[in-house]
C-alpha cells in the first residue's frame, strides 16, 4: 500500500471541518479561538503536503507553513490579550453576553 | 512502496489527529479543549516529521504546543472556574454548527473527488534532497530569486507590534 497524497488531506479536511463546526457552537470566546487554531493547523498540513508531493525540489510550501504559524502565534497572543481584558472590564467571557461596545 | 512501520505510524497519527481535532470541539469542560488541542498540534508535528520537514516540525513543537497552548492555559486559568461544565448546546446552535461543517465537508469532498484518480494513481512520496538548516536559513534571507527577505522582515515588524499591542492592552489602569 502506498500512501498517497490524498491519505493525508482527509484527515487534515476533517480537522478543519471540526474547527468550523467549534467555532458556530461554541460561546466562550477562547474555545472558540481554540477551533480558529484548529482550522489553521490544518491549512498548514496542506502547505507542507502540497509542497512535498506535487513540488518536493522547493521550499515555498514550507515557509508558507512557517509564516503562517509566525501569524498565529501573533494573533493569538493579542486575543487572549483582549480577551483578558474584556474578561476585567466584565467579569464575563461569553460571547452571548457582550452587548455593550462602550463602558 | 511503504513499510508497515510507516504504514502503521501513519494509522497512529491519523487516528489521533481525527479523534482529538472531534474532542476539542466537542467536550464540554474548556481545559480538556486545550488538552485534546495539544495533541492535535503533536500529530500535525509528527506527520512533519514523517514528511523529511524536521525544522517545520520543530518550530511546531516549541511555537505551537510550547506557547500558544501554554497561553491557552493561562487564559483559561485567569477567565473563569475551568471545571465547570459549558452550558448544554440549543438545537438551534448544533444544527447551525453541523450544518456549516457538512456544507465545509461537501465542498472539500468534491474538490477532493474530482481528482480523485490523478491523486490516488499520483504515486508515492517522491524523493527528495534533505535540505538542511543552513539552506533555509540561507533562503529565508536571500534577496535574489525565491528569496524571502521582504516577508521576514515584514513579520518581524508585525511581532514587535504585536508585543506592544499586547502589553499595552493587557496592562491594567
Amino acid at each position: 500500500m502506498e500512501i498517497t497524497l490524498i491519505f493525508w488531506l482527509v484527515p487534515s479536511l476533517i480537522m478543519f471541518c471540526c474547527g468550523v463546526y467549534g467555532f458556530i457552537t461554541r460561546r466562550n470566546m477562547i474555545a472558540m479561538l481554540i477551533s480558529l487554531e484548529l482550522m489553521l493547523n490544518s491549512v498548514d498540513i496542506n502547505f507542507a503536503l502540497f509542497n512535498r508531493y506535487l513540488f518536493p525540489g522547493q521550499m515555498e510550501g514550507m515557509f508558507f507553513s512557517l509564516f503562517a504559524i509566525a501569524l498565529a502565534a501573533a494573533e493569538t497572543a493579542l486575543a487572549i490579550a483582549i480577551i483578558l481584558n474584556i474578561f476585567r472590564k466584565v467579569k464575563n467571557v461569553d460571547v452571548q453576553g457582550l452587548d455593550t461596545m462602550k463602558f | 512502496m511503504n513499510s508497515v512501520g510507516s504504514i502503521i505510524l501513519y494509522a497512529i497519527v491519523t487516528l489521533v489527529m481525527v479523534v482529538c481535532s472531534v474532542l476539542t470541539v466537542t467536550t464540554r469542560k474548556i481545559l480538556r479543549a486545550a488538552t485534546y488541542l495539544l495533541f492535535t498540534l503533536f500529530g500535525a508535528a509528527v506527520l512533519y516529521f514523517m514528511l523529511g520537514y524536521e525544522f517545520l516540525g520543530g518550530v511546531q513543537i516549541a511555537v505551537y504546543a510550547g506557547g500558544i497552548v501554554v497561553l491557552f492555559v493561562f487564559a483559561i486559568l485567569l477567565t473563569g472556574k475551568p471545571a465547570d461544565n459549558a452550558e448544554r448546546l440549543t438545537a438551534k446552535s448544533t444544527f447551525l454548527g453541523v450544518f456549516a461543517a457538512l456544507a465545509m465537508l461537501g465542498v472539500g469532498a468534491w474538490a477532493l473527488c474530482s481528482r480523485v484518480t490523478r491523486m490516488l494513481t499520483g504515486a508515492a512520496m517522491p524523493e527528495k534532497a534533505q535540505e538542511t538548516v543552513d539552506q533555509i536559513g540561507e533562503q529565508l534571507l536571500s534577496s535574489g530569486h525565491g528569496g524571502y527577505l521582504l516577508p521576514f522582515e515584514a513579520i518581524s515588524v508585525l511581532l514587535l507590534a504585536c508585543i506592544i499591542g499586547g502589553v499595552v492592552i493587557a496592562r491594567k489602569r
